[in-house]
């Protein structure tokens, strides 16, 4: 990666500079007893992802992708990254020790989501300007099924058991329930206004869905497809209009949801027990995705209009950084700290 | 899979005389299982009535034959796209005429009861066609006529307006030179009415956001401005110390000269230069892309404010329809429709950042108005700072004391 870069030396001194900052850090790293958490960022008017360091809440290193680079995911074993390179209408497999893109999969035209079904081999993309959902076979980059859904198909999720994937359009503003044995789909459910996102809780028994225009998010019975509760969000000194949702993330001891609402700069934390709105937190402008950190300790979001990634202590409930990664930072994923290779750790 | 369809499905829309229940098509193999609905199809026409061609002094960018039309198209696809899931089938009819008598025999054919029709055409015609819309319960929706007096005294009680108003343009326009504090204008106005009806607009607009006219100059040379712009408009912009030149040229006969040609070094904004429109290619933000590319693959050219605003009025049809749970079966035809869109509980997704809901006393589609240049989007209007009781897109256009319309009494 370093000596790639070198050669675009003339056009790249800014980025060599953050690369000699990233490999003096990963050499301390090395002698350091436990490696941190990295988190990947997307930066989607760059063409790079930001690796931020979770311990030290600094990018770390700056890698190069393919055009447009919006929903990333990793392989089960943290191996291999997923990439969404829209541009380029194609998702590239990047090895996670080397940086390098090691491979591409046929993704249908203008792929913007996906989710990696458990088994680990299927990708369900969502194709935006096709009105389709796309499953490949990343194991011998096959294409399964095409299937026809709404306009614009944005959000994607397959549920813990791998049973059920559930995809949004957001002009048709729908979830279609998509069968994983059948590739059919077996049911609709109408939502508010532009459905960015859905995300299943961890036993899959729900199913949470923003809806960006709406300003609303629902929570869905996901045996019966009823809607169970629709939530909505206030913001002192905020135009209702500006309330957004996008990104939703549920930590794994099904306490917290946390929204993201775009323009209003703000992620909300709901309970997720009883579903009431408990704190809005200031973070940066137009705040789309989310993840975790492993042991879920912090939450990092992705501002794209401020180009920055804030940082979120789960334990205190407050903002504590934000750090400045690439231009408008789209999707994030969180490498956990015991997956990351020696490889890795010596680059 | 014991999930498969194991809910009985309330059936959407009760079967009025329109709709054939069954369904007509087969789709795809793998929607099928989900799509078992009655449908409901649903014709929409399209009525232009083209407007004169003057010769201007450049037709580098001559305005397109199917502008408006070609959104109403993409508007049809997107819904049927969705009407596949959710019952309904959405057919167009588009009509364009050269001469007025031939566009009034179409209004007595086509505006029937029940009737839903995009109307692009100058006030006098669409004041005929509202005028039997109200006699025979049809709907129409005003896709290209930005006239002012449409949404203050003239008003439409058939009508809903998807093309914005000159106001809402001119205001967009002047809130941002005022937040710029460019406040002192050279206003140069074309011999045409409609460059009059722009020149008003903008005074208007001067007027409300704190601006002044300090000169005000009638267009009135025929020289061959692309020979001669160099010579001729810095001395016909000498004057009093102005911050930014406004031109209402609406037909693009002088205005495209101006910029660079100015006696002082100013910026040129109004029907050329910085220009306030519904739509342009360079919106991108708020999902813009996808729409523009949709739009683009389907017609192989960029999306103009025809265009969006035709768009804009077939999406609301089909949102109408989803979105009023309470008149199952009627949501379909025109007066509930109507009382559906301009209630407080319909919106539209548009990609302009903002839900777009309809003014209940003059119909007009409240609306963002970019504000662009040829290869950027300069800014996006209501600017932040602008407060409204009910929604800052108000402070855009006529708002309800000023307007004598009463739609929503009607």
């Amino acid at each position: 990666m370093f000596k790639k870069s070198l050669l675009h030396t003339a056009l790249n001194t800014r980025r060599i500079k953050s690369l000699l900052m990233g490999s003096l850090l990963g050499s301390a790293l090395l002698t350091a007893p436990a490696f941190a958490d990295l988190a990947y960022v997307s930066n989607e008017k760059d063409n790079t992802l930001s690796v931020i360091d979770l311990n030290t809440l600094e990018v770390k290193e700056t890698i190069e992708v393919g055009q447009r680079p919006r929903g990333i995911i990793f392989s089960k074993d943290y191996s291999k990254l997923y990439i969404c390179a829209s541009d380029d209408d194609t998702v590239q497999i990047m090895d996670v020790a080397t940086g390098e893109i090691i491979d591409t999969l046929p993704s249908g035209e203008d792929p913007e989501q996906f989710s990696l079904a458990p088994n680990d081999r299927h990708l369900y993309i969502a194709n935006e300007d096709d009105a389709l959902v796309t499953i490949v076979d990343t194991k011998d980059s096959t294409v399964l099924a095409q299937i026809d859904v709404g306009v614009e198909p944005e959000g994607m999720a397959v549920s813990p058991n791998g049973k059920i994937a559930v995809n949004t359009s957001e002009t048709t503003s729908m979830l279609h329930w998509i069968d994983t044995e059948t590739y059919e789909l077996y049911d609709n459910t109408q939502v508010d206004q532009r459905p960015r996102h859905v995300e299943f809780n961890k036993d899959g028994s729900l199913l949470w869905a923003s809806s960006e225009i709406g300003g609303t998010v629902v929570v869905i019975d996901t045996s019966n497809r009823e809607i169970l509760k629709k939530l909505n969000f206030e913001i002192k000194g905020i135009h209702p209009d500006r309330i957004q949702p996008v990104g939703v993330k549920l930590t794994d001891d099904g306490q917290y949801a946390f929204v993201a609402l775009g323009p209003a700069n703000h992620v909300a934390v709901v309970d997720a027990k009883n579903y009431e709105v408990v704190d809005y937190l200031l973070v940066g402008r137009r705040v789309w995705h989310m993840d975790f950190s492993a042991d879920q300790s912090k939450l990092l979001t992705t501002n794209g209009i401020s180009g920055d990634v804030s940082v979120i202590d789960i334990n205190k409930m407050k903002v504590i950084k934000s750090i400045k990664v690439g231009r408008y930072p789209w999707g994030v994923a969180v490498l956990p700290a015991d997956k990351i290779s020696s490889a890795q750790a010596e680059r | 899979m014991p999930l498969l369809m194991e809910k009985a499905k309330p059936v959407f829309l009760a079967a009025t005389v329109t709709c054939l229940v069954g369904g007509i098509t087969s789709y795809s193999t793998t929607a099928e299982a989900a799509l078992k609905k009655p449908k409901l199809e649903v014709q929409i026409h399209y009525l232009r009535m083209m407007p004169k061609v003057r010769p201007v002094l450049s037709n580098l960018m001559p305005d397109p034959k199917n502008s408006g039309q070609a959104g109403a198209e993409l508007g049809i696809k997107d819904n049927n796209t969705t009407g596949r899931f959710t019952g309904q089938h959405y057919q167009l009819n588009s009509q364009h005429f050269t001469s007025e008598e031939a566009f009034l025999a179409a209004v007595d054919q086509v505006i029937n009861p029940d009737a839903l029709i995009l109307v692009d055409a100058p006030s006098h015609l669409l004041a005929k066609a509202d005028s039997r819309a109200k006699d025979q319960g049809a709907l129409l929706f005003n896709v290209g006529n930005s006239d002012d007096s449409l949404r203050t005294s003239q008003c439409l009680n058939n009508t809903l307006h998807t093309y914005p108003s000159r106001a809402m343009k001119t205001d967009a326009l002047a809130q941002w030179l005022a937040t710029r504090r460019f406040s002192d204008w050279l206003l140069i106005q074309g011999p045409e009415a409609e460059d009059k009806a722009y020149a008003d607009a903008l005074k208007r607009s001067a007027k409300r956001f704190g601006s002044k006219i300090v000169l005000e100059k009638q267009w009135s040379f025929d020289t061959d401005l692309r020979r001669t712009a160099q010579k001729e408009l810095p001395l016909f912009t000498q004057g009093p110390d102005y911050d930014v030149v406004l031109v209402a040229d609406e037909a693009g006969d002088f205005g495209h000269y101006v910029p660079y040609n100015t006696w002082l070094p100013r910026p040129v904004a109004g029907t050329q230069g910085l220009t306030p429109t519904a739509w342009n290619k360079v919106v991108e933000q708020w999902g813009a892309a996808q729409l523009q590319s949709r739009f683009e693959k389907q017609h192989q050219r960029h999306m103009n404010d025809r265009d969006y605003a035709a768009w804009a009025a077939i999406r609301s049809i089909s949102e109408a329809i989803l979105q009023n749970k309470q008149q199952a079966g009627e949501q379909h035809k025109a007066l509930p429709m109507k009382q559906f869109l301009i209630g407080d509980k319909f919106h539209l997704a548009a990609f302009k950042g903002h839900k777009l809901t309809y003014r209940n006393w003059n119909g007009q589609l409240r609306q963002p108005i970019p504000l662009v240049q040829p290869t950027s989007l300069v800014s996006q209007s209501p600017q932040a700072g602008y407060l409204h009781p009910v929604t800052e897109l108000d402070t855009l256009g006529f708002d309800q004391q000023e307007s004598q319309c009463q739609l929503h009494k009607s």
